[in-house]
């Protein structure tokens, strides 16, 4: 794996090389590598791969930015370049990005995890600062002065005390190759200097998306192309037994394609391929249904019993001695679709034994790697291109749309394109896993936490590093493979929002059993100084201690997530006799570092928290066994307009630290924040996701 | 098959069709305007609403045999001359879009809205908008937008 790995890296470097232009380039690479091992062709030392940004100030003064990461919505497109005009001092509108493009870009994995800003942006800043001395030392030579007496503003390097001596990157760049890899670190800008870093910046991705513009891989449309249908079956993980394709006959120009338990139908009208799909008999053998979304708390609870200690401390049985108060309680979470708007696509063509394939992908690498393997063909004729993808939230992480395109493309000879239809999309999904969280807390007569014992799930231990102090301690993680119907994978913040519920609902539930406010309690509590500050500065915005009327409520919940901290105050409106709840205000505050677009990170907090009410209050998938009965909207509520508070984002101001994760931290403190809002509007404790009217009644009652 | 003639985005345009094809369809892929997107095929999350002879529909829900003689706009329409239209300009200063995807659907309902009353309240957009489905949570920012819009509509421009 590692070896492949290796390959696929050196081969997107040595395409880089051969495609270089003219200009000044400069190539980031951690450790110390020189230049020219880069065209050995011996094996390089694993050290020397790490070879993840490049940068090209172009003979026309513009700037390529070159990043195997892509753009789903969550800013990046913006946000890197700013850190790039930031450093080589250009307009951030003369910076063009070329992203996800595997024959262009560095290898990266994939866009995930909230890394982009915190492990690319520093990168990329340096890349720049590198650039921007490289072209100071053309400029110093074409002046004869020396580089300290030379100025550089908006791509122009004048002579400090001569401003008609000046020259511009583009005229510094024409006819030149500069090559320069950064092996030492450059000088890069304090935060006193910033012009660009921590200003607001809008999208500049909106224009292409306002005007439909903007390409996403279903909007590529090649000569000849063709529309496949697959035919599913309607139970995950069913086995093809048998094919009756004979009405296809009624259909001109159809054409069948089936390899193993891949049935398609394609067609140059994408109407005629539905039509034609639908009068394919397929026979499947599905397996049996275990569970369904009633049953699975208690299935996983009952089936998994290996379990891997993620944090201990103290004795438990100590702690339940030391405290007055001691609950216990089961929390348990629903599977999640990730419901991004744009479906899986993927259009592509061959060309000789090559493929060229758009993927709404949040890896184009490992769809590289994917198609390839499946395909049995070397990675480097495999050509994954650069393109918009109509939301991700971690459940573009696999490639089996591009998989089953490439396949069809290559059986039936066209190019093709494959849009999953939203019921597909439902099926193949990878939902966040439902997850059951069993929590006990206890405290003393002081209102001091003395034991925490957390048992998750299928939720994994993401974030759940406890900044409370709590002397006795454990947390568990349980979890066993095949225990899911279907597949289950990343989603916004994996695992996080499940158990951030958990803890902080629990939280909540000791502080009202000890008579104290959610907020004196937490404060009394916290062991991190950092996470202290966040929440003050919540509860200060919000205005915790205001009164409020009968049928409101208000409700905290605290997070980590991708280095950022979350505070999070959530203000609902219940209503008791039928149990509907409508989210009335969220303030939302983070320490997430140095933000580098404060516009983009409230754009990525406010996302969050819209998307985030969606788990809390109505998304969970109903199935029975393999069979999703949730297939499309109709039957899966999402936030909508009129369910959207208002939402205040505050960030503690730290310029000169590292930049931490964005797009995924504030949505994990929405379900606990929602629930114990609920719980102040109504006194209903609600221990399931989504906390649905009827559940709200029960607990009520 | 049949012969239907209609206007996109003001061209007139004429097909041959069986009649079950979708608007969406012919708009997507007979006539490859790309910019109206599928989202669920049924109507209910509004990433493909085009107008139909001055009102927002579900381009996903309208048959090929329906349209004859209609007046459709698409998201490509909207502008005209290169000038974004007052609706595209406020999306943009609002920011009230993440990856995109809806917001062609977003822009043409919000434009059918405009087309029925050229000031409404926020709880009026709220209500008209309400079917349109955004992941990434756009939501209050596209309100805001619509609001500012509406105000400015009267002034600026001809609808």
């Amino acid at each position: 794996m590692r070896t492949a790995i290796n390959k696929e890296e050196l081969y997107s470097r040595r395409r880089f090389l051969k495609n270089l232009g003219g200009g000044v380039v400069v190539v980031f690479c951690l450790g110390e590598m020189s230049f020219s091992s880069l065209f050995a062709q011996n094996h390089p030392s694993l050290k020397d791969l790490d070879f993840n940004a490049y940068l090209r100030v172009k003979e026309d003064g513009r700037v390529d930015c070159f990043t195997g990461k892509i753009e789903m919505g969550q800013g990046i497109v913006t946000s890197l370049p700013q850190v790039v005009a930031e450093e080589l001092e250009v307009s951030i509108y003369d910076i063009d990005m070329i992203m996800g493009d595997t024959e262009l870009c560095p290898y990266d994995r994939g866009t995930w995890g909230s890394l982009t800003t915190r492990f690319i942006d520093p990168v990329l800043r340096a890349a720049a600062a590198e650039a921007r001395e490289v072209l100071l030392d053309l400029a110093a030579e074409h002046f004869r002065l020396n580089k300290t007496d030379l100025q550089v503003k908006q791509g122009v390097i004048s002579v400090k005390n001569d401003s008609f001596k000046k020259i511009s990157y583009a005229e510094l760049t024409k006819g030149k190759k500069v090559v320069r890899s950064l092996a030492n670190k450059p000088e890069i800008k304090k935060a006193k200097d910033f012009k660009l870093i921590g200003k607001p910046i809008r999208s500049l991705d909106a224009e292409a998306k306002v005007t439909g513009r903007a390409k996403y891989s279903g909007d590529i449309l090649l000569p000849g192309m063709v529309h496949a249908t697959v035919v599913r079956p309607k139970v995950f993980g069913s086995k093809k037994i048998k094919v009756d394709a004979s009405k296809l006959s009624d259909f001109d120009g159809v054409q069948l394609v089936e390899k193993g338990n891949l049935v398609a139908v394609v067609h140059s009208d994408p109407e005629v391929s539905k039509q034609a799909a639908k009068s394919v008999q397929v026979t499947w053998d599905a397996p049996v249904a275990k569970t369904n979304q009633e049953s699975i708390f208690q299935y996983l609870e009952s089936t998994i019993n290996k379990n891997k200690i993620f944090e201990t401390e103290g004795d438990l049985e100590l702690g339940k001695q030391d405290s007055t108060i001691y609950k216990e309680a089961t929390y348990h979470d629903g599977y999640k679709a990730h419901a991004s708007i744009e479906t899986h696509v993927a259009t592509c063509y061959f060309e000789g034994d090559k493929v060229t394939i758009w993927a709404s992908t949040q890896s184009p690498f490992g769809t590289r790697s994917s198609v390839a393997r499946a395909l049995q063909m070397p990675a480097e004729k495999v050509h994954v291109k650069q393109i918009f993808l109509g939301g991700g939230f971690g459940g573009k992480s696999n490639s089996q749309q591009s998989v089953e395109a490439a396949t069809i493309s290559k059986l039936c000879g066209k190019p093709v394109q494959l849009v999953w239809s939203r019921k597909e999309e439902f099926m193949y999904d990878n939902f966040r896993t439902a997850a059951v969280v069993k929590v006990a807390g206890g405290v003393d007569s002081k209102g001091e936490l003395k034991v925490w014992d957390f048992d998750i799930y299928c939720a994994g231990t993401r974030g759940t590093e406890l900044f409370y102090t709590i002397p006795n301690k454990r947390i568990r993680f349980f979890n066993q493979g095949g225990v899911h119907s279907f597949g289950t994978g990343a989603w916004r913040a994996p695992g996080n929002n499940t158990t951030t519920f958990a803890r902080e609902s629990h939280i909540d539930v000791v502080a009202h059993a000890a008579g104290i406010n959610p907020l004196t309690f937490r404060l009394n509590n916290l062991k991190s100084k950092e996470m202290i500050e966040t929440l003050k500065l919540a509860a200060k915005t919000f205005g915790f201690n205001k009164e409020k009327t009968s049928g409101y409520g208000y409700g905290i919940a605290l997070g980590q997530d991708a280095g950022t901290l979350v505070a999070m105050i959530a203000e609902v409106f219940v209503d008791k006799e039928t149990g509907e709840v409508q989210p009335i205000r969220v303030v939302c505050a983070q320490d997430m570092g140095q933000v580098v677009n404060p516009h983009g990170a409230t754009l990525q907090t406010e996302g969050g928290i819209t998307m985030g009410i969606g788990y809390a209050l109505y998304e969970e998938i109903e199935f029975d066994g393999g069979k999703i009965n949730t297939t499309n909207f109709n039957r899966y509520e999402i936030t909508r307009f009129s369910k959207t508070p208002k939402i205040e984002c505050v960030f503690i101001d730290k310029m000169d630290a590292k930049p931490q994760g964005g797009g995924e931290p504030a949505i994990i403190c929405v379900g606990a924040s929602i629930a114990n809002a609920v719980y102040d509007a109504c006194g209903a404790r609600v221990n399931r996701m989504p906390i649905t009217p009827e559940r709200i009644l029960a607990a009520i009652s | 098959m049949k012969q239907i003639s209609f206007t996109l985005n003001g061209k007139p345009v004429s097909l041959k069709v069986k009649g079950e094809e979708s608007l969406l369809t012919i708009i997507r892929i007979y006539l490859e305007q790309t910019g109206t997107k599928y989202g669920c095929g049924i109507g209910e999350c509004g990433a493909c609403t085009v107008i139909m002879d001055n009102e927002a529909v579900r381009s996903c829900m309208i048959l090929a045999e329906d349209i004859e003689g209609k007046e459709i706009i698409s998201i490509e329409g909207l502008s005209s001359e290169g000038k974004l239209h007052v609706l595209q300009e406020v999306f943009i200063s609002h920011d009230a879009l993440q990856c995109g995807f809806c917001t062609s659907g977003m822009i043409m309902n919000a434009y059918g809205l405009l087309l029925q009353s050229l000031n409404p309240s926020r709880e009026e957009i709220i209500e008209a908008m309400e079917s349109n489905l955004c992941r990434c949570g756009a939501y209050n920012r596209i309100v805001d937008a619509i609001e500012t819009t509406s105000n400015e509509i009267p002034k600026k421009v001809k609808l």
